[in-house]
């Protein structure tokens, strides 16, 4: 699990950016900031993610999970 | 020169991103006593970019504040970019700047030579604008800041504000949005030199020659492109003109760099605040990507002017602008009001 509360703007997608050069099929990280979901979905949809969430309180748990190829 | 700590690690905003969104500052606004005068006839009842009070037939007041934390590590270039972003609300009223006064932050950590180098480079984009730093105010912070509070001129028949368009207007910008993108993507180092140095080079560019040849043509409304972004200020500019303003996704002139920084979410957090704030009066055609909405959204600046001419002007200020404003485009049109203050295709 990945721990981006507390970040602004760029820094939780760096925080991510870093983590996927292991290159696994699935990442989960948390934020606290739309700004931060946004940019975070962003990023892994771009790098071939899906994006899900949940939220309790002001922390929004993120699982992205990497899209299998040909569907 | 000594520059001991970065100075954007001093701030935690990026330029005009760190600005209140426009919807938490209208609540607060309406809430505030207004005088009325009838000499003042800009003032912040359409969120335009300066007041205007009438002197006399042939003259009137233009003043503006502006002032935001580093953007740039360079002393020098931060002085240059934050004045000509403050300089710049004159010239989207029409006017000429005449006098400024610095209004500025230190850190303890800031050495004489930084916050001397940041006067200095205000100093010199007020000089190229024809204006005088008379003074100012500085007082101690936790955040560098710098900007200045300006004073111009305009004739009380040729003031321009942001909401006069007319149906049938074409608008024109003059310069490329993904500054609020491109700076966001600086923090985490992955914005090449070269394009950084070509952004801020465009951020300390004065709006000057925009306006100086925009008011020989028929302007019927004007503004700069600034915190709000092309879409916070056109919407303003759809709203006080009650029309609606249509924007050509294909048009619109950005840095090439942000568009792939946006796909990565390079996205500052003032451009979900904009797109908060303006969204539901925006019709967007399905076939404008997601980057290129958010570049739509992102805030800029010192960002260009974004011009409202009657159609019969538009090509001939075009070409005139386009002789010496090299990323200048024609972006959309004015029509009369539809269900949307704004429609991107």
């Amino acid at each position: 699990m990945l721990d981006a509360r507390g970040r602004s703007c760029p820094e939780p997608v760096i925080i991510l950016k870093k983590a996927m050069i292991s290159q696994e099929n699935s990442y989960e990280i948390l934020v606290d900031n739309k700004t931060a979901l946004e940019n975070v979905t962003r990023y892994a949809e771009h790098n071939g993610y899906q994006v899900a969430f949940t939220q309790s309180n002001d922390d929004f748990t993120m699982i992205l999970t990497k899209k299998q190829a040909g569907i | 020169m000594e520059n001991e700590i970065k100075l954007t690690k001093l701030a935690s905003c990026a330029g005009c991103g760190a600005k209140v969104g426009a919807g938490t500052l209208t609540e607060i606004l309406d809430k505030l006593p207004t005088l009325h005068d009838p000499r003042l006839i800009v003032g912040f009842d359409k969120s335009d970019d300066a007041s205007v009070y009438i002197i006399n037939d042939e003259l009137a007041l233009v003043q503006t504040l502006d002032f935001f934390p580093p953007i740039v590590d360079d002393p020098y270039m931060f002085g240059q970019i934050a004045a000509t972003n403050a300089l710049s609300d004159i010239y989207a009223m029409g006017g000429e700047p005449k006098l400024a006064m610095n209004i500025m932050c230190v850190t303890k950590q800031m050495s004489k030579d930084t916050i001397y180098a940041i006067l200095r480079g205000g100093y010199e984009k007020a000089f190229e604008a024809g204006a005088i730093i008379t003074g100012g105010h500085t007082i101690e912070d936790i955040e560098p800041k710098y900007g200045l509070s300006v004073s111009g001129f305009v004739h009380p028949q040729k003031v321009l504000k942001n909401s006069t368009a007319r149906e049938g207007d074409v608008l024109i910008l003059t310069k490329p949005l993904g500054i609020g993108i491109l700076t966001t993507a600086a923090k985490a180092d992955m914005v090449e030199p070269s394009v950084l140095n070509r952004v801020y080079e465009q951020m300390a560019t004065l709006n000057k020659t925009a306006r100086d040849i925009m008011v020989k043509y028929d302007i019927h409304s004007c503004t700069d492109i600034t915190g709000f972004a092309l879409i916070g200020h056109s919407y303003e500019m759809a709203q006080g003109s009650n029309l609606t303003v249509h924007l050509d996704s294909h048009s619109v002139p950005f840095i090439p760099e942000a568009y792939a920084l946006a796909e990565m979410g390079m996205i500052p957090a003032g451009a979900y605040r904009n797109r908060d704030y303006a969204e539901q009066g925006v019709t967007v055609s399905k076939n404008v990507s997601v980057a290129m909405q958010d570049i739509m959204y992102d805030p800029q600046t010192s960002g260009g002017l974004l011009m409202a001419v009657n159609e019969k002007d538009a090509t001939r200020l075009f070409n005139e602008l386009k002789d010496s404003i090299e990323h200048v485009a024609i972006i959309g049109h004015v029509t009369k009001r539809g269900q949307s203050g704004i429609v991107i295709d």
